[in-house]
């Protein structure tokens, strides 16, 4: 049994959604695991990789090493992050990793595959639909591990999203540098939620839910885009 | 929509033959986004019935890949060997460097028949390298078999998809087009009315062509045997009927050994038309007397490829079969369709290889760009290709290359300031003071040229809120 983990929260929900960080600290907390936060941690350099900035992405990736090694476990509330750093830290380090990506999980597997649990005794009022984003379902493969742990949620009514796997149109950069596409896909994305008839959406990555929120609100659609790890905390 | 002309970043982006340009336009099409849709949507229901019924999918997946890169490893000697092989068989074997060298080995050979004509099966080699504007120039004129090829032929346009080339056009444009072409005023939109009225413009041009010209979806070294598989019996008419064939042919098509074909006559199928066997597969070797034609030549294409081969990095993607798995499920294709990529290879291997064969220049630039990096291409493939991993490999070409715009100036600068707590820290501050005028009741109001506009043209963004996740952790620690 893990007793103490670090989190690593993200630049992201650091700077823009530091509620997601906060209910992670509380979920893993009611578990009673001791929860640190290194605050030497800053990015874990997903946006520089996949930019194409290979050395600034390295550059990150060696001080993500440097601040997390010596922890059995490192626990994150993002899909992507996690898997930049357990899929792609080591080509980006030349191997010289230090054994941290194999110990680095993000929240829902940290919770269904090393805790083995699905009811973390959350409670929780509404309708959700769940979005499977890319990176935690095709990179890290965290399967189902997210939709066991909301079904054991008393409260949560989950409704079935139509093309659920397909992407939002995200993609970091990509939402800028190609904005027409990433809002078309975008659009497919608020039919599809609108369709499922959820008060909420809900997935692992605070940058995807960023983005469907995003064009949620522009849009006037009253669904309210949450986190996992918020879900899990209430 | 506005696309500022005062931010360098958005205005370079915006090259009209750039891919985000392009596809701004593709997506004002809601015809052709509806039929692409509903194609695509078909084709990658019917891949994905045909692939879970094969117990060993991940094992015909990793053979592919592993054969492929073998190939790839020994591609001199194994090129070498194809020569000899056929030349034993009684063909010839043409080198060619570029597309222009090609098309002149073509169009010479085509004029030593004493030909104005020539039946052709589909190929993306020859699309590729334009050889159809190459005799047309020469004043041969080349006929489209492929009935969709035909179809884009007829309308004066270009493919749009590796398999399906007119994916973006319905049955009633095409009953249209027809109607005008072959004269037939009364055509109805029905299918087999549509392709009756091709077969018996096609019938005609096969009974009088003497020169063919095909691609090649294999090519066996140690036989010398070619491999064109298809599903209307049109390339077979085509490698059958006339005197002379002429193969162009990628040489990443070739394959050590004939009983490869077993892995890949497996993959192709199922993956390309999402059937479990193709209807009609050619296979010849050589020529032989009073059977087929009397003269084959195979003219083998280099133009990029072994460029692509030097790059360890980006080699995978010369393992691709050309099936157009990745262009079926890809989000970005389902958008934008074929045209705005500027190639003929669309889609997520388009926006890998077209740059890399072109060298990373020209209108295809943009492409690894072109991609929201979701990984689904990957998961389908059926020769293992990481096409997100070579996407960001390309980028960082480009990257490395381009001038540095905004885009660029910025994510060094995060890179820097990350590089420590305080300038980590001292940006979340910066952050917060620069959004001031533009903020209220947490989301911004405002969106500047740039980055943060383009975002802003279709989605919200929330501000920056009073306290950062680190700042309530310290103030949690003082209570603690």
């Amino acid at each position: 049994m893990i007793e103490r983990v670090a989190l690593f929260v993200t630049c992201l929900a650091d700077t823009l959604f530091p509620d997601v960080g906060k209910a992670t600290v509380t979920v893993l907390e009611r578990l009673g695991i001791e929860v640190v936060f290194p605050l030497e941690q800053t990015c874990c350099g997903q946006m520089h990789g996949n930019s194409g900035y290979p050395s600034e992405a390295a550059a990150l990736a060696r001080r993500f090493v440097d601040v997390f090694d010596g922890f059995d476990a490192v626990v994150t509330p993002s899909g992507s992050c996690a898997a930049q750093v357990r899929e792609h830290f080591e080509d980006l380090l030349g191997g010289d990793d230090r054994g941290v990506p194999a110990r680095t999980w993000e929240l829902s597997q940290f919770l269904t595959g090393v805790l083995g649990l699905e009811d973390i005794g959350s409670t929780f009022e509404g309708t959700v639909a769940y979005h499977p984003t890319c990176h935690s379902l095709r990179l890290l493969r965290v399967g189902d591990a997210p939709l066991r742990l909301l079904q054991a949620v008393p409260g949560v009514e989950l409704l079935e999203l139509p093309d659920a796997e397909e992407c939002c149109g995200f993609g970091g950069t990509f939402a800028v540098k190609n904005a027409d596409v990433s809002t078309a896909m975008l659009d497919e994305k608020i039919a599809a939620i609108m369709a499922s008839g959820a008060e909420s959406v809900c997935a692992c990555d605070s940058s995807c839910l960023m983005h469907i929120g995003g064009g949620l609100r522009r849009r006037g659609v009253a669904v309210r885009p949450v986190h996992l790890a918020e879900i899990l905390a209430s | 929509m506005t696309h500022s002309s005062l931010d360098p970043a958005a205005a370079r982006d915006a090259r009209p033959e750039s891919f985000p340009h392009a596809a701004t336009g593709a997506l004002a099409n809601q015809q052709v986004r509806a039929n692409i849709r509903h194609a695509t949507t078909t084709i990658r229901r019917k891949r994905a019935g045909v692939v879970a019924e094969v117990p060993d999918w991940e094992l015909l997946r990793s053979a592919g890949s592993a054969i492929k890169d073998e190939t790839l490893a020994s591609l001199d000697a194994v090129l070498i060997e194809l020569e000899a092989s056929v030349q034993a068989a009684g063909g010839t074997v043409h080198w060619a460097r570029d597309a222009a060298e090609a098309n002149e080995i073509v169009v010479g050979l085509v004029q030593a028949e004493g030909a104005d004509e020539v039946v052709k099966v589909k190929s993306l080699a020859t699309d590729e390298i334009r050889l159809n504007e190459a005799l047309e120039g020469a004043g041969i004129r080349p006929i489209e078999t492929d009935l969709a090829e035909l179809i884009v032929q007829l309308a004066g346009e270009r493919p749009s998809h590796l398999l399906v080339p007119a994916i973006h056009k319905n049955r009633v444009e095409i009953r249209d087009l027809f109607r005008d072409r072959f004269g037939l005023p009364d055509l109805s939109d029905d299918p087999a009315e549509l392709a009756e009225a091709a077969r018996l413009h096609l019938r005609e041009a096969f009974l009088r062509a003497r020169v063919a010209v095909s691609g090649a979806n294999f090519a066996a070294a140690d036989t010398g045997t070619i491999c064109v598989v298809e599903s209307e019996g049109n390339g077979r008419m085509c490698t059958t009927l006339p005197d002379v064939l002429i193969t162009v042919m990628g040489i990443e098509k070739a394959i050590p050994r004939f009983r490869d074909l077993e892995v890949f006559l497996q993959l192709l199928p199922r993956s390309s038309t999402g059937e479990r066997m193709n209807p009609y597969t050619s296979l010849w070797t050589g020529v032989r007397e009073g059977d087929g034609p009397q003269t084959f030549h195979l003219v083998l294409l280099d133009a990029g490829r072994t460029r692509v081969l030097a790059d360890p990095a980006g080699r995978p993607a010369l393992r691709c079969i050309r099936c157009s798995a990745c262009i079926n499920v890809c989000p970005v294709y389902r958008q934008t369709g074929g045209h705005a990529y500027h190639s003929p290879y669309a889609g997520p291997i388009g926006a890998i290889l077209a740059p890399q064969l072109a060298g990373e220049t020209g209108a295809v630039a943009s492409l690894p760009f072109a991609s929201s990096l979701c990984g689904a291409c990957y998961d389908v493939c059926p020769v293992l290709i990481d096409i997100p991993s070579i996407l960001v490999h390309e980028r960082g070409k480009a990257v490395a290359r381009e001038r540095s715009g905004i885009e660029g100036r910025s994510l060094k600068m995060l890179g820097k300031a990350f590089a420590t707590r305080a300038g980590y820290e001292r940006a979340q501050r910066l952050g917060r003071q620069l959004q001031r005028p533009i903020a209220r009741d947490g989301w911004l109001t405002h969106f500047p040229p740039g980055p943060l506009g383009a975002w802003g043209r279709s989605r919200d963004l929330p501000a920056l809120p009073a306290q950062t996740f680190r700042e309530w952790w310290e103030s949690r620690d003082d209570r603690a």
